[in-house]
């Protein structure tokens, strides 16, 4: 058997693990997002949005319905990398792999994969529950594709770089609580940035998140507030620098390897 | 195809802090060979052990197992060995059987191949029937021996076991070193670390002692037990001892019914057995007061 196929195997083995990880502990993964987002459609969607009118020319249920599918895939494929890394860290299953003659990509790639199927499938979820609510229609499948699964890759890269780190259970809850929050609702999922004055227009065009949301919201709505060519520059930009930054840190093994 | 397992050369390993692990440690380890790595708790073991395995960055030197440089090709390296740590490293929630065919794909063993070794090693331990459980639920004995099984998933040809029956009962450990002497029979170089020094007394030809991250001795155990230079044995008598006199001999009365008597190493045994007779002694039965090996090895870590 040649290397390749070693690796190849070695991937299947961890990719699979990873995804069943997410069914086995369903209540943890795949419910909190289909309650919590049911509860942003009904208030937000329904009992404000119908008081608020339109955005951009569409009904606000409409508008919100991308960036609260954004925001379940990015917190999704963050929690999902992060908590199951530093989970391999803490019980030092993570070892199964270092001795293992399964090299640093492949690694990686297992635990992407885990990160991907949970936020995807986290927004196919939430896109048939803003269904329940609104007709939201696809006008560019295929840039909705590609911007879901480049917003995936680059936030369970984030969430690998954080596990790698962490030292306690708190470690990987900081990052999500403090800045992924703050920069996902500032990040254009409910307002758009021509509502808000020239400063916070600004501090919004600082926001990498503004970009990721609006990119996706073009794919669905066909309406959007930046450069999408930019937006998509800068979701590759990310996924390249994080890939890049994860791989060096285990390759070396800070964080995994005394 | 090399003749040796493991090769070691000028192994250094610094901690941040400067703390020294190893310095310059030298080893070679014959493949077939059954080898214990001895040592008190901090003198370099575990690190020794997880540098080969990949779990520990070195700071100098050379590692090659078979043949293949950890440096140059650390997959080929990684693929011989089977690692059995010394603290348990699966995940607790998950199943017996997940846990080592998930460990047997990490090394490209096909799922099919892997459930079927699974079987064959689960079984061969006493596991089979734990299979769907999950591994927090198993004992400590239990957990032992699922992790030898989940080191042998990949066959691998060298089989490091870091304090593999700590914490194990006597009868367990007993089948545990059965198992250990099948594998080595069939061809695995084994390199055991233990506390328990008739362990290695038992099971290993060659030992290594390391203290303070340097090989103070590597030999074969007949060569070391040979240098034991006296040893102190306990003879427990027929009849209560009224009176006792053995010239010549250092001893002390445990108590009416025993005697610990120390043999130099010209001393013979028939020379005090003919004592015992002049006094009318019976024996009983005999005993070392302490392990050869552990005298052995005490002797040559408080000497160092």
């Amino acid at each position: 058997m040649n290397n390749c196929q070693i690796q190849w195997i070695a991937f299947l083995t961890l990719a699979r693990k990873e995804v069943s990880r997410i069914f086995r502990i369903w209540p943890q993964t795949l419910l909190p997002p289909v309650i919590t987002m049911s509860l942003y459609f009904t208030i937000f969607g329904q009992f404000i949005g119908s008081r608020v009118g339109d955005m951009r020319a569409v009904p606000y249920v409409q508008y919100i319905a991308p960036g609260l599918i954004m925001m379940a895939v990015i917190n999704n494929a963050y929690m999902n990398v992060s908590s199951s890394f530093f989970g391999a860290k803490f019980s030092k299953s993570v070892e199964e792999l270092l001795i293992s003659p399964a090299t640093t990509s492949v690694i990686m790639l297992g635990y992407l994969a885990g990160g991907v199927v949970r936020s995807c499938m986290i927004g196919l979820i939430v896109y048939v529950i803003a269904l329940i609510f609104v007709h939201v229609p696809i006008s560019h499948p295929w840039l909705m594709l590609l911007v879901v699964l480049l917003t995936s890759i680059s936030f369970s890269l984030a969430g690998l770089f954080n596990a790698v780190f962490a030292k306690k259970f708190d470690d990987i809850s900081i990052i999500p609580t403090f800045v992924l929050t703050p920069l996902t609702y500032l990040g254009g999922v409910f307002v758009s940035v021509h509502n808000l004055s020239p400063t916070w227009q600004l501090i919004s065009k600082a926001n990498p998140i503004l970009y990721i949301v609006d990119a996706f919201r073009f794919s669905m709505l066909g309406i959007s507030d930046i450069n999408i060519k930019f937006a998509i520059a800068l979701l590759i930009g990310l996924c390249a620098a994080l890939y890049a930054m994860c791989w060096w840190l285990l390759y070396r093994g800070i964080g995994t390897r005394s | 195809m090399t003749a040796t397992a493991l090769e070691i050369t000028d192994l250094y390993k610094t901690y941040p802090g400067n703390v020294s692990a190893l310095s310059g440690i030298n080893l070679s380890i014959q493949r077939g060979d059954f080898f214990a790595l001895l040592g008190a708790n901090g003198a370099g073991k575990s690190t020794t052990i997880g540098i080969i395995a990949g779990l520990v960055n070195k700071t100098s030197g050379q590692v090659s197992v078979l043949g293949d440089d950890l440096d140059r090709s650390p997959h080929l390296v990684k693929s011989h060995i089977g690692l059995v740590p010394q603290e348990f490293n699966f995940h607790p929630f998950e199943p017996v059987e997940q846990i080592i065919v998930n460990q047997a794909g990490y090394y490209g063993v096909s799922r099919k191949l892997a459930l079927a070794r699974c079987e064959t090693y689960l079984k061969q331990l006493g596991l089979w029937h734990k299979r769907h459980e999950s591994a927090l639920k198993l004992s400590g004995g239990m957990k032992r021996r699922l992790m030898i099984a989940r080191a042998l998933t990949h066959e691998p040809e060298v089989l490091i076991l870091d304090e593999p029956t700590a914490g194990v009962d006597i009868e367990l450990r007993r089948s545990m070193w059965q198992f250990l002497q099948t594998l080595n029979a069939d061809g695995r170089t084994i390199i055991l670390t233990t506390h328990y020094l008739e362990e290695a007394e038992s099971l290993c030809r060659n030992v290594a002692i390391i203290n303070q991250g340097k090989i103070v001795e590597n030999t074969s155990i007949a060569n070391l037990l040979s240098r034991l230079n006296q040893q102190t044995i306990i003879f427990d008598t027929e009849k209560p001892m009224m009176e006792v006199n053995l010239p010549g001999f250092h001893y002390d009365i445990i108590d009416e019914g025993s005697i610990a008597v120390t043999i130099a190493g010209e001393q013979r045994l028939n020379t005090l057995f003919d004592l015992f007779q002049q006094q009318a002694i019976q024996i009983r039965s005999m005993r070392n007061k302490t392990n050869r090996l552990e005298e052995l090895f005490l002797q040559r870590i408080t000497h160092e």
